[in-house]
C-alpha cells in the first residue's frame, strides 16, 4: 500500500480501494456549493453575455446569431457613451459624498458613550433594516416639486421664490443614493477604527500634537484602508444600483442599469439590453478588481 | 525645591478611590518606581501626571509650576506605554521624529537628533523599518528613543517590560538603566514586578489599594519593610508566630524552642516575626534555633530552595549553592538565623 502522493479511499462494499488524486479531493468537498453558485449566478451571466451576440428586431423577435451589432453600437453611439458617464458621475459623487461623510459618522459614533452609542447606531444603520423601495419612495416624498417637503419649508421660510428641481435630476439622484449608500461607508470605517490602539491617539498627545493634528496625522491615516474599501464597495453599489434611479431619475435620466432595464421589458430589445448588462458588469469587476488590488499594496507594509 | 511634588493626589471613580492622598517629592535626575499589585492606583497616578486622566484633588508641580493646569500635549513630558503605542502607519525614524515635528524642529537638526536617538537605544540600521516588521523588544526601544529623543523634562514608563519574555526583559533593565544615567532624565517607573524595581530604582514608592505603604531605596525598602504588606510584596518572607518573654530581665521572642534578644514590643504579648529566607541557615545547636525536619528540597542552579516543617509552621531557606553538602529531604535539621536580620512586630499590626 502506498502512503506517498495519493489519497487512499475505501469502499467497504467492493473492498477494492478507488484512488483518488489528493488534489481533487478540496474540490469534490466544495463541489455542492460550487454547483450551486455557478448554477444561479455563473450560468444566466453566461446566458446574458451570450444573449448579447444575438440579433433582434421587432418583426422576427430574437434571432439567435452571432454578430457583433449590438457591442458596435454600445461602444460607438454617442447616447451610450452618455449613459456609461453619467453612471460613473453619478458613482463618483455618491463615493465621494459617503466617504466625507462617512467616515466622519464612524468616528463620532466610536468616540460616543452608551446610551448615546446604541442609538445613533441604530439610526445610522437603521435604514438598511428598510427596503431600498420605501427609503427612495420617502426621498421622492421630500423632493416633490411644490409638494415635497424640502421645497414646502423653504418656500415658506422665503429663502427660495420657486420650487427648487430634484426630482429627474442627477442631484436628486447623488443625494438619494448618498443617504442609501452612506451604512456601508460607516461600517467599513467603523471596523478599521475598532482596530485602532487609543493608546496611540494618547502617544500623539503626550509628543505635543494637538486634537485636530492627531486625527489628522495619526487616526486619518490608519483609517485610511477602511475609506477605501467602503469607498469600493459603496462605488460598485451605486454603479449597479436600480430601484433609486428608477423612482428618483425616472424615465428621463437614465443610467446603465435602468437603460438595460428599459430595452428588456419596454423596447424588448433583450440582446441589447443584455450588452448593456454585460459591459456594466465587466467594467465593475474591472474596477473593483484593479482598486482592491491597489490598496493592498499600498498598505500591505503598513497594515495586517 | 524638588523638581515634582505631588501633593495628597486623589483620584475617584464614583464610590472607588483609585489613588488615595499620594503624596511624593522627586528630586532631577532621579529613578522612582510606582511599585504595586495590579489595581494599587500607580498606573492611574502615572495617567494624572501624564495629563490623561484628570485628578479628583490635590496638586502636583513640575519646576514649581502648576502641573495639572496645562493640557497633556504642552507638559513636555516623555511617555512609553505599556503597549509601545508606536505609530503603525510610520517607519521608525518617522515615530521618533514625530515629537519633533510638533515642536517645529527644522529638518536637518531632527534628522541628526533622529539618528542620535537611535544609536542611543541600538536600532540605527531599523531606522526605515515599519512597526509590524519589528520583534517587541526593538518596538519598545523605538518607543523609548520617541520619548527621549524630544529631552523631556520627565519620562514616564508604564510596565515598559511587562510585555517582553524574561531573557530579553533583563537585558532591557541594565540598558534602560544605562540610558537613563547617561541621560539623566528624571524617570518614573510604573510596574508590578518588584526585582525589577529593585534593580532600576534610586527609590522605591511602594503602593497598595491607592496608598503609600512605604518610599524608601531598594535596600531600605527590603531589609527594613514598614508594612507587613511591603514585608511579602519585596521579595519572599517567613511570616513566624512568637511570644514575648523574659530573660534575666532583657526581653526576648520565643519562636519554637528557641529565644532571640530583641527590643520592647508595645502592644502586647503575641508577636508576628518575619525573617528572610536567605537570612536563615542551618546549624546543629544554638540557643537562637528552632527544630524543623526538610519537607521539599529544590534545587534552582545557583541556590536551594527549602520549606522546612517546624513547630511554627513551614519556613521557606534559601541557601546559596556553595559545593558543600546540603540537607536532604526528611532530615532533621536546626535553622538559624541573626536577631537583627527579623522584624518583629505585635500580633495586632
Amino acid at each position: 500500500m502506498s502512503f506517498a502522493a495519493d489519497a487512499t479511499v475505501a469502499t467497504p462494499a467492493a473492498g477494492v480501494h478507488r484512488r483518488i488524486p489528493a488534489g481533487l479531493v478540496p474540490w469534490l468537498l466544495s463541489a455542492p456549493a460550487l454547483l450551486l453558485f455557478v448554477v444561479i449566478v455563473l450560468v444566466p451571466i453566461a446566458m446574458t453575455a451570450l444573449l448579447s451576440f444575438h440579433l433582434f428586431s421587432t418583426s422576427t423577435g430574437i434571432r439567435p446569431v452571432f454578430s457583433l451589432a449590438n457591442w458596435i453600437e454600445v461602444f460607438t453611439d454617442g447616447y451610450f457613451h452618455e449613459m456609461f458617464l453619467r453612471t460613473l458621475r453619478i458613482s463618483l459623487w455618491v463615493t465621494a459624498i459617503c466617504a466625507v461623510l462617512g467616515a466622519p459618522e464612524a468616528y463620532i459614533l466610536s468616540r460616543m458613550r452608551a446610551p448615546w452609542k446604541g442609538i445613533f447606531m441604530l439610526v445610522i444603520l437603521g435604514p438598511l433594516l428598510i427596503s431600498v423601495v420605501a427609503r427612495t419612495l420617502g426621498w421622492a416624498l421630500l423632493f416633490g416639486g411644490e409638494t415635497g417637503l424640502i421645497n414646502k419649508t423653504l418656500l415658506q421660510l422665503g429663502v427660495i421664490a420657486t420650487p427648487l428641481q430634484f426630482m429627474f435630476t442627477e442631484t436628486g439622484v447623488v443625494v438619494a443614493l448618498a443617504h442609501v449608500l452612506m451604512p456601508f461607508m460607516v461600517l467599513s470605517v467603523w471596523a478599521a477604527l475598532q482596530r485602532l490602539d487609543p493608546q496611540i491617539e494618547n502617544a500623539a498627545m503626550s509628543l505635543g500634537a494637538t486634537h485636530a493634528t492627531v486625527l489628522r496625522r495619526v487616526v486619518l491615516p490608519q483609517v485610511l484602508p477602511g475609506v477605501l474599501s467602503g469607498a469600493i464597495i459603496v462605488f460598485a453599489l451605486a454603479a449597479s444600483a436600480f430601484a433609486t434611479p428608477a423612482i428618483i431619475g425616472g424615465r428621463r435620466l437614465k443610467v446603465a442599469s435602468t437603460l438595460a432595464y428599459d430595452e428588456f421589458l419596454n423596447t424588448l430589445n433583450w440582446p441589447l439590453g443584455a450588452a448593456v448588462a454585460t459591459l456594466l458588469l465587466v467594467a465593475l469587476v474591472a474596477i473593483i478588481v484593479l482598486s482592491n488590488r491597489l490598496v493592498e499594496r499600498r498598505f500591505a507594509q503598513v497594515f495586517e | 525645591m524638588s523638581f515634582l511634588v505631588l501633593d495628597r493626589l486623589t483620584k475617584k471613580f464614583g464610590d472607588h478611590t483609585a489613588v488615595d492622598g499620594l503624596s511624593l517629592a522627586v528630586e532631577q535626575g532621579e529613578f522612582v518606581s510606582l511599585l504595586g499589585p495590579s489595581g494599587c492606583g500607580k498606573t492611574t497616578t502615572l495617567q494624572m501626571i501624564a495629563g490623561f486622566v484628570d485628578a479628583t484633588s490635590g496638586a502636583a508641580t513640575l519646576e514649581g509650576r502648576d502641573l495639572l493646569a496645562i493640557r497633556p500635549s504642552a507638559r513636555g513630558l516623555g511617555i512609553v506605554f505599556q503597549s509601545y503605542a508606536l505609530f503603525p502607519h510610520l517607519t521608525a525614524a518617522q515615530n521618533v521624529a514625530f515629537g519633533l515635528e510638533m515642536r517645529n524642529v527644522p529638518a536637518a537638526e531632527r534628522a541628526s537628533r533622529v539618528a542620535e536617538a537611535l544609536k542611543l537605544v541600538g536600532l540605527t540600521q531599523f531606522a526605515e523599518r515599519y512597526p509590524r516588521k519589528m520583534s517587541g523588544g526593538q518596538q519598545q526601544r523605538v518607543a523609548l528613543a520617541r520619548a527621549l529623543v524630544i529631552r523631556p523634562r520627565i519620562l514616564l514608563l508604564d510596565e515598559p517590560l511587562s510585555n517582553l519574555d524574561a531573557k530579553l526583559r533583563e537585558e532591557m533593565q541594565i540598558e534602560l538603566r544605562q540610558i537613563q544615567r547617561r541621560v539623566g532624565t528624571t524617570t518614573i517607573l510604573v510596574t508590578h514586578d518588584q526585582a525589577e524595581a529593585m534593580a532600576l530604582s534610586d527609590r522605591i514608592v511602594v503602593m497598595n489599594a491607592g496608598r503609600v505603604e512605604q518610599i524608601a531605596r531598594p535596600h531600605e525598602a527590603y531589609e527594613q519593610p514598614a508594612s507587613a504588606f511591603v514585608a511579602n510584596f519585596l521579595g519572599k518572607t517567613n511570616v513566624l508566630a512568637a511570644r514575648a518573654g523574659s530573660d534575666n530581665g532583657s526581653t526576648v521572642a520565643l519562636i519554637g524552642d528557641g529565644r532571640w534578644p530583641v527590643e520592647k514590643i508595645a502592644g502586647g504579648h503575641e508577636l508576628r516575626v518575619s525573617v528572610r529566607p536567605e537570612k536563615i541557615s542551618f546549624i546543629d545547636a544554638a540557643a537562637c534555633s528552632i527544630g524543623g525536619r526538610v519537607a521539599t528540597r529544590i534545587f534552582q542552579g545557583n541556590h536551594w530552595l527549602y520549606q522546612v516543617e517546624t513547630p511554627c509552621g513551614l519556613v521557606t531557606v534559601i541557601r546559596q549553592n556553595s559545593g558543600e553538602a546540603a540537607p536532604a529531604e526528611g532530615e532533621a535539621v536546626r535553622l538559624t538565623w541573626r536577631a537583627e536580620d527579623m522584624a518583629v512586630r505585635a500580633a495586632a499590626n
